[in-house]
C-alpha cells in the first residue's frame, strides 16, 4: 500500500485514523470470541484427563501470549519514541500498558482457577505462572513510573528506558524461574497425555485472534484520549467537533 | 431441550452449565474475563470523557 | 587541568563518594541493622523449628539482602542532584558512564559489602553449615554489586520524584529476581549436592553483563531525568 505512512506518525492525522479503525477491530473481535468459544465449548470434546475444566485454556493461553506480546510491542514503541523522538510512538506505548497488564492479570486469574481443580492449589509456583506474575510487576513498574513523572517528555523517555531494560530482562527472568521451578520440582501446567484435539487448537487460535483484535481496538481508543490530553492546547484539538463548541 | 455437541451425545442445558462439576472454575474464569473487558472499556470511555473535558477547559481558558 | 585517565577518574569518584558516606556513618549502620532485623523477623514469623529455618535460610538471607540494599539507593544520586554537582558531572568532558560506575562501586562498598560480611553471622542463627555459609558469602559477594548496579538505573530514573523510594524498589526488585534465584539456589545446592559452581558462575555472568551495560544505561537514564 503506497500510503505515506509517515503522515500518520503525526498525532493529528493518527487521531482520525485510529477512530476509523476501531470498529474494524472491535466487531471482528466480538465475532471471533463468539466463534472461538462456540468451537471450544460445543465442538471440542471433553478432555480425558481434565474433564470440562480444561476449557479454561481458551482464554488462559491467549491471555498469556498476548500479555507477553503486548509487552514487547509496548517496549518497541517506547524504544521508537526514545530513539526517534516521535511523540506518537510514546503515546502508543502508554496506551498499550494497561491492556497488557490486564491480560497478564486474566492469565494469572484463569491460571489459578485452572490450577485449583487440576493440581489442588490456587497457586502453583509453575515457571510460566511465576514469570507471568513478574511480567505483571514489570507492567506496574512501567505504568507507575510514567504516572509519577509530571513532565510528559521525561515520563515517556524514562518509562521507555525501563521498558527496554525490562524486555532484555524478560528472557533472563524466564530462564531463571524455569530453572528454579525444575530445581524445586514444581508442577508444570501443561497438557498431559495425548496431543490436543484439532478442535481445541482451532478454538484457541480463534480466541487468540479475538483477544488480539480486542487489544488493538482498546489501545486505539485509549491512544485517542491520550492524544487529546497531550495536545489539548493545540488548535486542531480545540476545533474538534467532539469537544463541543 | 438439549445441545448437540460433536464430540459426544447431546447434553442438557443444565449439564452444560455444570461443566462436569467444574462450573465454578470455568465460569469463574470466563466471568472475570468478561468483567475485566467491561471494566477496561468503561475506563477507556471515562478517560475519553475527561480528556474532552480538559480540552473544553483549555479552550475556554484561551478565550 | 590534567587529563584524567579513566582509572584516575574512577578512583576519584569512588574516594569522593566513600568520603561523603563516611561522614554519615549512621546511614551505613541503618542498612546493617535493617538487614539483621528483617532476617530476625522470619523466625519470629514462622517459628523456631530448626529444620524449617535451615531450609529457609538461603532465601531469607538473600531477600533481606535485596531489601536492605534497596534502602540506600535513593541517595545514590539525590545528594549530588540537589547541590548541583550532578549537573557539573554531566557537563564534564569525562565519560558519564565512568562517573556512574564509580558511584556504583562506592555504593556497593558502603551498602553491599557490609551485608556480605554480616551474612555469615546471621547464617549461624539459622544453623547453616560452614560450607553453606561460604557459598552464601561468595554468592552475595558476586550478587550485591549487581543489586547496586541495577538499583542505580532505578535511582537515575526516579531522580527527584515524590514517592521515590518505594517506586524505586517496585522498579528494581523484579529485575533482581534472577540474582535471588541463583544466589539462594547456590546455597541450597550445597545441601542437595547439586552444582554450586554453575549457580555461582551464572551470577558471575550476570555481574559481567551488568558491568558492561548498566553504567551506560544509567548515564542515559540520568540524561533523561535531568533534561
Amino acid at each position: 500500500m503506497a500510503i505515506n505512512w509517515f503522515k500518520y506518525s503525526a498525532p493529528t492525522t493518527f487521531y482520525g485514523l485510529a477512530g476509523r479503525l476501531v470498529p474494524w477491530f472491535a466487531v471482528p473481535a466480538a465475532l471471533l470470541f463468539a466463534l472461538g468459544l462456540y468451537i471450544g465449548f460445543f465442538v471440542a470434546p471433553v478432555d480425558a484427563v481434565q474433564g470440562e475444566a480444561y476449557r479454561i485454556i481458551f482464554i488462559h493461553v491467549p491471555a498469556s501470549i498476548l500479555s507477553m506480546f503486548l509487552y514487547l510491542i509496548m517496549a518497541g514503541y517506547a524504544a521508537l519514541g526514545l530513539i526517534f523522538n516521535t511523540r506518537l510512538s510514546s503515546m502508543m506505548a502508554t496506551a498499550l500498558a494497561p491492556t497488557g497488564a490486564l491480560f497478564a492479570f486474566i492469565s494469572l486469574w484463569t491460571g489459578a482457577l485452572w490450577g485449583k481443580p487440576m493440581w489442588g492449589a490456587w497457586w502453583v509456583w509453575d515457571a510460566r505462572l511465576t514469570s507471568e506474575l513478574i511480567l505483571l510487576f514489570l507492567y506496574f513498574g512501567f505504568i507507575a513510573l510514567h504516572a509519577s513523572i509530571d513532565d510528559a517528555r521525561r515520563a515517556d523517555r524514562a518509562a521507555a528506558l525501563l521498558a527496554i531494560v525490562g524486555s532484555v530482562n524478560v528472557p533472563i527472568i524466564y530462564f531463571s524461574v524455569k530453572w528454579w521451578n525444575t530445581l524445586h520440582q514444581g508442577s508444570t501446567i501443561k497438557f498431559t497425555g495425548t496431543s490436543m484435539h484439532v478442535a481445541m487448537q482451532q478454538a484457541m487460535f480463534v480466541t487468540l485472534l479475538a483477544c488480539w483484535m480486542y487489544a488493538v481496538a482498546v489501545t486505539l481508543l485509549r491512544v485517542r484520549s491520550i492524544i487529546l490530553e497531550r495536545e489539548r492546547n493545540t488548535q486542531w484539538v480545540s476545533e474538534l467537533k467532539e469537544a463541543g463548541l | 431441550m438439549g445441545v448437540r455437541i460433536e464430540g459426544g451425545g447431546a447434553v442438557s442445558i443444565a449439564e452444560f452449565f455444570n461443566m462436569g462439576g467444574y462450573a465454578f472454575y470455568v465460569w469463574g474464569s470466563y466471568g472475570v474475563t468478561v468483567l475485566v473487558f467491561v471494566v477496561e472499556i468503561l475506563m477507556v470511555k471515562h478517560k475519553r470523557k475527561s480528556a474532552l473535558q480538559q480540552v473544553r477547559l483549555m479552550r475556554e481558558a484561551g478565550e | 587541568m590534567n587529563q584524567l585517565t579513566v582509572f584516575n577518574l574512577l578512583v576519584l569518584v569512588i574516594r569522593r563518594d566513600l568520603l561523603l558516606a563516611m561522614r554519615r556513618r549512621a546511614d551505613v549502620m541503618t542498612i546493617l541493622v535493617f538487614f539483621i532485623l528483617v532476617v530476625s523477623l522470619f523466625p519470629l514469623g514462622v517459628g523456631p523449628e530448626m529444620d524449617m529455618l535451615r531450609k529457609m535460610a538461603p532465601g531469607v538471607l538473600w531477600v533481606a539482602a535485596l531489601l536492605a540494599s534497596m534502602l540506600s539507593l535513593g541517595r545514590l544520586f539525590s545528594a549530588d542532584y540537589l547541590d548541583g554537582t550532578l549537573e557539573q558531572m554531566m557537563l564534564a568532558p569525562q565519560s558519564l558512564s565512568m562517573l556512574v560506575l564509580g558511584k556504583m562501586i562506592a555504593h556497593w562498598v558502603v551498602s553491599g559489602l557490609p551485608l556480605v560480611l554480616m551474612a555469615p553471622v546471621l547464617g549461624l542463627q539459622f544453623d547453616m553449615s560452614g560450607q553453606a555459609l561460604l557459598v552464601l558469602m561468595l554468592g552475595l559477594l558476586l550478587g550485591t554489586p549487581i543489586l547496586s548496579m541495577l538499583g542505580a538505573i532505578g535511582a537515575a530514573l526516579t531522580l527527584g520524584l515524590r514517592g521515590g523510594g518505594v517506586l524505586l524498589s517496585l522498579l528494581v526488585l523484579p529485575l533482581c529476581i534472577p540474582v535471588l534465584i541463583f544466589g539462594s539456589g547456590a546455597v541450597e545446592a550445597v545441601a542437595s549436592g547439586l552444582s554450586v559452581v554453575s549457580n555461582l558462575s551464572l551470577i558471575a555472568a550476570l555481574l559481567v553483563l551488568c558491568l558492561v551495560f548498566t553504567p551506560w544505561v544509567t548515564a542515559q537514564a540520568l540524561r533523561i531525568s535531568m533534561e
